[in-house]
């Protein structure tokens, strides 16, 4: 067994992920939509690392392909990692419910439904790692970002409950929050400097905190801080702040 | 966010494009007035910087190697230590490689960098089997020494002003070891130094620190450090971990006071004349890499590098020259590298010649400006020239009558009409 299966392999921080899996040894599967996409990818990493890859296609919003994905997978992985994201127009989301479904959807129901199935396969083995990036937004719902917050929080609680299951199974369950990330997701934001990743470091740092079997990892560490800190805020406080 | 360059002067407001695909570059490019391509930052002037940038680091996939002939064919955007990484424990090292590893492979082609070799095997296009460009009309066409040799010539140390580098094939060179066999020299004045440099010319690398704050009698002394890798087959290479510098220095923490001081140390723990020591890649090559922000010791205002070189035969005195004025000033640089380099290659305005270069850090404070006004009117009293990789204030007049060939290169651009594109406040300034 060799296999890392990176989902949602097109976002930038699961490209820098398995970069660093692949430098490390692993052969990845990278499973994404239009997975032909990655072709130039895996092909990046195998003249890099000269690792195998392998492109799948995948679509995670469409739940009852997600067994059969599974299924084909000849030589099952020895551990996941979810990057699976959309941050949407809250705006938008507020007044039409198709937006406010697909964020749901996206980054929440569609990873249920997958992790459940290889969760079961884990569990069964009695060996693997499971990863899945949520967010520092599902901390504390903001009105800026609520909607995409709420299926964050509901992922971290998801995360948290499965950590819980598959504890006496060997099979370890990391949440990741990111902070603010230097990706395409957030190119139109203005971001400061010293609170923003790199996706390499928070590559690194996954890699790193995955193989310490940590359980909960903020990246940069700093939001760590400052989240606790928002998390503190009380509430009659917090509903008239604006950040 | 804008992007700065590493000596962080001047501080510009600018419109960031990130490469995104080749097909997305032409309407970037079509749209803009003048625009001018960004690697990783690290030249230290204003090569880079413009109000338009195209931000290529992001074009960094690795898209074949031929084994049998060492060649990398790599995207522009890719860093030179991201090779490293992957091809020294394979037993592939940079045919030529600059004192950084940091900086992207289209960077090096632009800035047709050099190394400790360069007396051996001159700058970075020698390593350059081919490039591919996009061009002012959004066309992309192969480029090589055979192919268009004039595309060649003007690309290669051009500073990104003739197009967009998209990927290339590099030669790269076989080694055996990550580790290196260094002889370290110390000499005690410009007369040893330059003896020195001259009795280790076979050494394949070579390069000297310099107390730029010495007088007198050590005017000029140095440690010279040659080398070659060694043949043990130990090719387990972990790059080194990063230390970071975390914020900015206060501004007078560099002072005439503590430059001297740090110098007199560096010196002054080397006691032998010759002595050996067995160093990995990291520590011989790329010293300053393992400090991440060093740029920050020379705190909120930046710095900047004055490099310049003298042809052989008028290098003794040039440097004396040089060395003395600056130890007049007071305005040390704890950095000053020394290099004795080989024969110019025929690119249009690729820095080296066969003659000395000596490189310097001055943070930017009041008075330095008038000091480099100085040094440039020695650099060109003894036929010397100016780096621009380096440079953010050379003036037009003291740039060109150092580059013979520098109507070749503005006749290359005109009829091409890149200079309508491509511009960079550097280019603007010495108008290439």
């Amino acid at each position: 067994m060799s296999y890392v299966l990176i989902i949602g392999a097109r976002s930038d921080i699961a490209k820098a992920t398995a970069r660093e899996y692949a430098k490390h040894g692993y052969d990845l599967y990278l499973a994404a939509r239009n997975a032909d996409e990655l072709k130039e990818f895996a092909n990046d990493i195998i003249v890099r690392s000269q690792r195998k890859v392998k492109t799948v296609e995948l679509d995670i919003l469409n739940y009852k392909s997600h067994s059969l994905f599974y299924e084909q997978l000849e030589e099952k992985p020895l551990g996941v990692i979810c990057a699976v994201g959309y941050l949407g127009d809250q705006e938008k989301s507020q007044t039409d419910f198709n937006e406010a479904q697909l964020i749901i959807n996206s980054n929440y129901t569609g990873v249920v439904s997958l992790f459940n199935i290889i969760a079961d396969d884990f569990e069964k083995r009695k060996s693997g790692f499971m990863v899945a990036i949520s967010s520092v937004a599902g901390d504390r719902g903001r009105k800026s970002n609520y909607t995409y917050g709420s299926a964050k929080a509901a992922l971290t609680a998801y995360l948290s409950g499965l950590r819980n299951r598959l504890y006496s199974s060997q099979v370890h369950v990391m949440t990741v929050n990111p902070g603010f990330v230097a990706t395409s997701m957030t190119k139109d934001m203005e971001l400061p400097e010293k609170l923003t990743a790199q996706p390499e470091e928070v590559a690194i740092d996954i890699y790193r905190a995955q193989q310490k079997n940590k359980n909960i990892l903020y990246t940069k560490w700093i939001w760590y801080w400052i989240m606790l800190i928002i998390r503190n805020i009380p509430e009659w406080k917090f509903k008239g702040m604006s950040i | 966010m804008s992007l700065k360059s590493w000596g962080r002067y001047p501080i510009v407001n600018n419109i960031v494009y990130p490469f995104e695909s080749e097909e997305q570059l032409v309407p970037v490019i079509d749209s803009q007035g003048e625009i001018i391509p960004y690697g990783n930052g690290r030249s230290y002037g204003d090569s880079a910087l413009s109000e338009s940038i195209i931000h290529m680091k992001m074009h960094d996939y690795f898209i074949n190697f031929d084994e049998k002939k060492g060649i990398l064919h790599v995207q522009s955007g890719v860093l030179l230590a991201e090779i490293l990484n992957s091809f020294v424990p394979r037993g592939w090292f940079l045919k030529v490689t600059p004192g950084t590893k940091l900086i992207t492979v289209g960077g090096a082609i632009a800035s047709d960098v050099h190394g400790k070799n360069h007396h051996i095997e001159g700058c970075f296009s020698e390593c350059v089997e081919e490039f591919e460009i996009m061009l002012t009309d959004g066309q992309i066409v192969t480029c090589s020494k055979k192919l268009i040799p004039e595309l060649f010539k003007a690309t290669c140390g051009g500073m990104g002003l003739t197009g967009i580098i998209l990927n290339a094939k590099l030669i790269l060179k076989k080694i055996n070891s990550q580790y290196i066999n260094q002889t370290t020299i110390k000499t005690q004045n410009l007369k040893e130094t330059f003896a020195a440099f001259e009795e280790y010319r076979g050494s394949p690398y070579s390069v000297a620190w310099i107390d730029c704050l010495a007088k007198g009698d050590s005017l000029g002394r140095c440690l010279l450090m040659t080398g070659d890798f060694r043949d043990d087959g130990q090719l387990d290479y972990t790059p080194a971990e990063k230390f970071s510098i975390p914020f900015d220095f206060p501004g007078f923490a560099l002072n005439n006071w503590s430059v001297r001081a740090f110098n007199r140390l560096y010196y002054g723990k080397v006691k032998q004349r010759i002595s050996r020591q067995k160093v990995d890649i990291d520590t011989f090559f790329y010293p300053l890499d393992a400090i991440g922000h060093w740029n920050r010791i020379y705190g909120r205002k930046g710095f900047t590098q004055y490099q310049f070189i003298i042809p052989k035969e008028m290098s003794y005195e040039g440097l004396q020259a040089v060395l003395k004025t600056i130890a007049a000033s007071g305005k040390g640089s704890f950095l000053a590298i020394l290099k004795l380099y080989g024969p110019a290659n025929e690119n249009y305005l690729s820095f080296p010649m066969e003659g000395y270069s000596l490189a310097l850090d001055f943070k930017i404070e009041s008075g330095l400006f008038e000091l480099l006004d100085k040094l440039d009117e020695i650099v060109l009293q003894y036929k010397g020239r100016i780096y621009l990789s380096k440079d953010v204030r050379v003036s037009k007049a003291v740039f060109e009558q150092g580059y013979p060939q520098i109507e070749t290169f503005r006749k290359f651009r005109k009829e091409h009409k890149m200079d309508i594109k491509f511009q960079s406040l550097q280019s603007k300034r010495v108008e290439i």
